[in-house]
C-alpha cells in the first residue's frame, strides 16, 4: 500500500515537473540570441529564404502560438521535426537514447562496484593504513571532473598503452545483428561475446571516467554510514555470536547501512547522466549527450526541446526508482 | 572448576588511565556472580571483556581470561570470537537497539545454530520455536516471521533471552537487562532469566545495580568501585557482614524492604574517601612495578 501511495504521489509530482521544464526550455532556448534557419541556409540566402523558411517551420507566429502549437503536439507524442535533419524528433531523441543509458547503467555499476568494494575494505581494516589509503584515493577521485578523468584515461589506455577504443561506440566494420539500440544487452542475450567485448573496450573508458568521482562519492557516505552503523548494539551482539568482522559488516551493517547512501546516490546518479553530455563528446560516442551538442550548436530548437524533455524524464524516473528501492529494502516504510 | 575464571586482568583507555584495575573473578558453571558497584565502576567492561567485544577505543594491559579452559586472550581474534560464540551469550541491556531492524526474528536466534555451530536450518528453526515457546511468546510462528519494529520491548528481551539460550551456552552474560524496560515487565523478565540460567544450568555473569535483584539470584558477588574489585564474596556472607566500608554502605544505601521508609542513603563521604586512596594506592603501586 506504501508503495502504491508512493508511487502515486510521484506520477503527480514528476507530471508538474515535466511542464514547468516544457515552459522553461522552450522560452529560454528562443530568448537566447542565434536563429537557426539562418544557420542552416548556406552564406548568401536572403531575408526573403529566411523568412519563407522560418514561416515553413512555425517560427514566425507569436511565441505564445508557437508553443501552444508544440505543446498539443506533444501530448500526442509528435515532438516536431528535427530543423537540421528534417526528421521527426522522437524517433532521433528514442535512437540515441538506448545508447547513453547503457553508458549510464555501466557508470553506474562501476561505481557501486568500486565504491562499495573500497567502502567495504576501508570499513572493514578501518584505523590502518589501508583506509587511509583509500582516503587519500578518494580525495583525488572527488576533486578531478569526469571530464578530466576522461582525458587521463584517454592518455593512458588509449595512447600509452592502447588497450581500450577510445571513440566511437562499436568498431564500424562490424556486421551487426542487432533488432535494437542496445547493443550492449542484446550482444549478451544473442551471446555473441565478440560483439559484447568490442563494445565494452568501447564503452570501458567514458564509462569509468563517469564513474570514478561517483564512486568517491558512494565509498564517502557509505564508509562513514558503515562506522556508524558499526558501533550499533546489534551489531556487538552479533559479534558475541561467533561472527568475524568481515561477515559482522556484510551480515549485520551493509544493508542498514546502504539505506541513507541509496537516497544519495539516486542524486548523484542523475548528475552521472548530466555528465555524459561531454563524456559523450569527449570519446565521440553517438549518445543523447552528443546529439545534444550539435542540436546547440545548429540551433535545433526542436530537438533541444525533445532532448531535454527526454533528459527530464530520465531524471525524474531516477529518482521515482530510488524512492521505490529505498521503501522495498526498508522493512518499517513497507509495513507502516 | 569455575568455568570463568578473570585473572588480574587490566584494561585502559588507549594512552589513558586505567578502567579496570586488576580485576580477578570465578564464576562456577551454573553459578550466578552478581557485578554491582556505582555507574562508571567498570561492571559492563568486564562483560565486555569477557565477550571479546571492547570498545577499540580500550586496551586490555594484563591478565587472562580462562573461559572453559582457554585464555581467550592468547587467541587470534577469530578464533576467540568463535570459541566465544560457541560456548558464551550476551543478553543485552536495550531490547530496543539489540535486534537488526532489517531481519526478522527466526533469523536472528537461529543464526549462530546454523553458521557457527553448523546445525541445519530445520534443526534451528525447531529449535528456536522451542525457546520461543519457553520465553512464553505466544505465536511463535508469527514471531519468527516478524520483523523488529512490529514488537513491543518486552517481547524483544524475551527474544533475545531465547536467542542468548539457543546454543546452550555455559555462560551468560546479563548486563542490566530489564533496566531499560517497562517497570511492570522488568520482574517478569528478572524471574524468566532465573527460571531459564536455572533448568538450563547456565553460569550468569550479571550485571545490576539492584542489591535487592543480588539477594535474590545470585550466588556470589563482585563490588566494584572505579575498575576495581573492592570485595568478592558469596551473597549470603555480604548480607549478613560486608567486609569492606564500601560495600556496607552500598548495602545502607539500598532501602530495605523491610523500613521501606529508612529510604536511599548516600554513601558517606569518609566512606568514598577511604576506597579513593586504595584505588590511588593501587595505580602508585602498579607504577612502581
Ligand atoms: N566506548 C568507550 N570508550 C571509552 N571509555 C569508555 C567506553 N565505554 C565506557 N567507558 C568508560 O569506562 C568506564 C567503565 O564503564 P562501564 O560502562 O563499564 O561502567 P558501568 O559500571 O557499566 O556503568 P553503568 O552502571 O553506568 O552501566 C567508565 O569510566 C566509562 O566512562
Ligand atoms: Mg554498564
Amino acid at each position: 500500500m506504501q508503495i502504491l501511495r508512493v508511487l502515486l504521489l510521484r506520477l503527480l509530482t514528476t507530471a508538474i515537473t515535466l511542464a514547468g521544464v516544457a515552459v522553461i526550455v522552450f522560452f529560454v532556448i528562443r530568448v537566447v540570441p542565434g536563429n537557426p534557419i539562418a544557420m542552416m541556409l548556406p552564406p548568401g540566402a536572403t531575408d526573403e529564404d529566411i523568412a519563407r523558411l522560418s514561416a515553413l517551420y512555425g517560427l514566425d507566429k507569436p511565441m505564445i502560438t508557437q508553443f501552444g502549437i508544440w505543446l498539443s503536439g506533444v501530448v500526442q507524442g509528435d515532438f516536431g521535426t528535427s530543423i537540421t535533419t528534417r526528421q521527426p524528433v522522437l524517433a532521433l531523441v528514442l535512437g540515441r537514447l538506448p545508447a547513453t543509458l547503457e553508458l549510464s547503467i555501466m557508470a553506474l555499476v562501476m561505481a557501486m562496484i568500486l565504491g562499495g568494494a573500497a567502502a567495504l575494505a576501508g570499513t572493514r581494516f578501518r584505523g590502518g593504513r589501508t583506509e587511509g589509503a583509500i582516503d587519500v584515493a578518494n580525495g583525488m577521485a572527488l576533486s578531478v571532473p569526469d571530464f578530466l578523468w576522461g582525458l587521463v584515461l584517454i592518455l593512458l589506455f588509449g595512447v600509452l598503452v592502447p588497450i581500450f577504443h577510445i571513440s566511437g561506440r562499436v568498431t564500424p566494420s562490424l556486421e551487426l545483428p542487432f533488432t535494437t539500440d542496445f547493443y550492449l544487452f542484446e550482444s549478451l542475450f544473442r551471446l555473441r561475446f565478440d560483439l559484447w567485448a568490442d563494445i565494452v573496450a568501447h564503452m570501458f573508458m567514458p564509462a569509468l571516467a563517469l564513474a570514478i568521482p561517483l564512486a568517491a562519492i558512494i565509498v564517502q557516505l557509505l564508509k562513514q554510514s558503515l562506522k556508524e552503523t558499526m558501533n550499533l548494539d546489534y551489531v556487538t551482539l552479533s559479534r558475541t555470536k561467533g561472527y568475524g568482522e568481515t561477515r559482522v559488516i556484510l551480515r549485520e551493517a551493509l544493508r542498514n547501512a546502504a539505506l541513507p547512501t541509496l537516497t544519495l546516490v539516486g542524486v548523484q546518479f542523475t548528475f552521472l547522466i548530466g555528465g555524459t553530455v561531454i563524456i559523450e563528446r569527449l570519446f565521440s560516442y553517438e549518445g543523447l549527450g552528443n546529439m545534444a551538442i550539435d542540436a546547440v550548436i545548429n540551433r535545433d530548437l526542436p530537438l533541444i526541446q525533445g532532448i531535454v524533455i527526454l533528459f527530464a524524464v530520465i531524471f525524474t524516473g531516477v529518482n521515482l526508482i530510488v524512492d521505490l528501492l529505498y521503501t522495498v529494502l526498508n522493512p518499517r516504510l513497507r509495513h507502516g | 572448576m569455575s568455568f570463568l575464571r578473570v585473572n588480574n586482568l587490566s584494561v585502559r583507555l588507549k594512552k589513558g588511565p586505567p578502567l579496570l584495575r586488576r580485576v580477578s573473578l570465578q564464576v562456577a558453571a551454573g553459578d550466578v556472580h552478581g557485578l554491582v558497584g556505582e555507574s562508571g565502576a567498570g561492571k559492563s567492561m568486564i562483560g565486555k571483556a569477557v565477550l571479546g567485544i571492547l570498545p577499540p577505543s580500550v586496551e586490555v594491559t594484563g591478565g587472562e581470561i580462562w573461559l572453559d579452559g582457554v585464555d581467550l586472550l592468547s587467541l587470534p581474534l577469530a578464533e576467540r570470537r568463535r570459541r566465544i560464540g560457541a560456548t558464551a551469550a550476551l543478553i543485552p541491556q536495550d531490547p530496543l537497539t539489540a535486534l537488526n531492524p532489517s531481519h526478522r526474528i527466526g533469523p536472528q536466534i537461529t543464526d549462530r545454530l546454523v553458521d557457527i555451530l553448523g546445525w541445519s536450518r530445520a534443526d534451528a528453526n525447531r529449535r528456536a520455536l522451542e525457546l520461543l515457546a519457553e520465553v512464553q511468546i505466544p505465536d511463535p510462528d508469527r514471531v519468527m516471521r516478524s520483523y523488529p519494529h512490529e514488537l513491543s520491548g518486552g517481547m524483544r528481551q524475551r527474544i533475545l533471552i531465547a536467542s542468548a539460550f539457543a546454543a546452550e551456552p555455559k555462560l551468560i552474560v546479563a548486563d542490566e537487562p530489564t533496566t531499560a524496560l517497562d517497570v511492570t515487565v522488568q520482574k517478569q523478565i528478572l524471574k524468566l532469566i532465573a527460571g531459564m540460567q536455572a533448568r538450563h544450568g547456565t553460569a550468569l555473569l550479571f550485571v545490576t545495580h539492584d542489591l535487592g535483584v543480588v539477594s535474590k539470584v545470585c550466588q556470589r558477588l563482585s563490588v566494584l568501585y572505579a575498575g576495581m574489585v573492592v570485595e568478592d564474596t558469596s551473597v549470603a556472607d555480604f548480607f549478613a557482614a560486608p567486609r569492606h566500608a564500601y560495600s556496607a554502605a552500598l548495602l545502607a544505601a539500598t532501602p530495605k524492604y523491610t523500613d521501606p521508609a529508612a529510604g536511599l542513603q548516600p554513601v558517606p563521604d569518609a566512606v568514598i574517601a577511604q576506597v579513593r586512596a586504595e584505588v590511588v594506592a593501587f595505580d602508585r603501586g602498579a607504577a612502581h612495578g
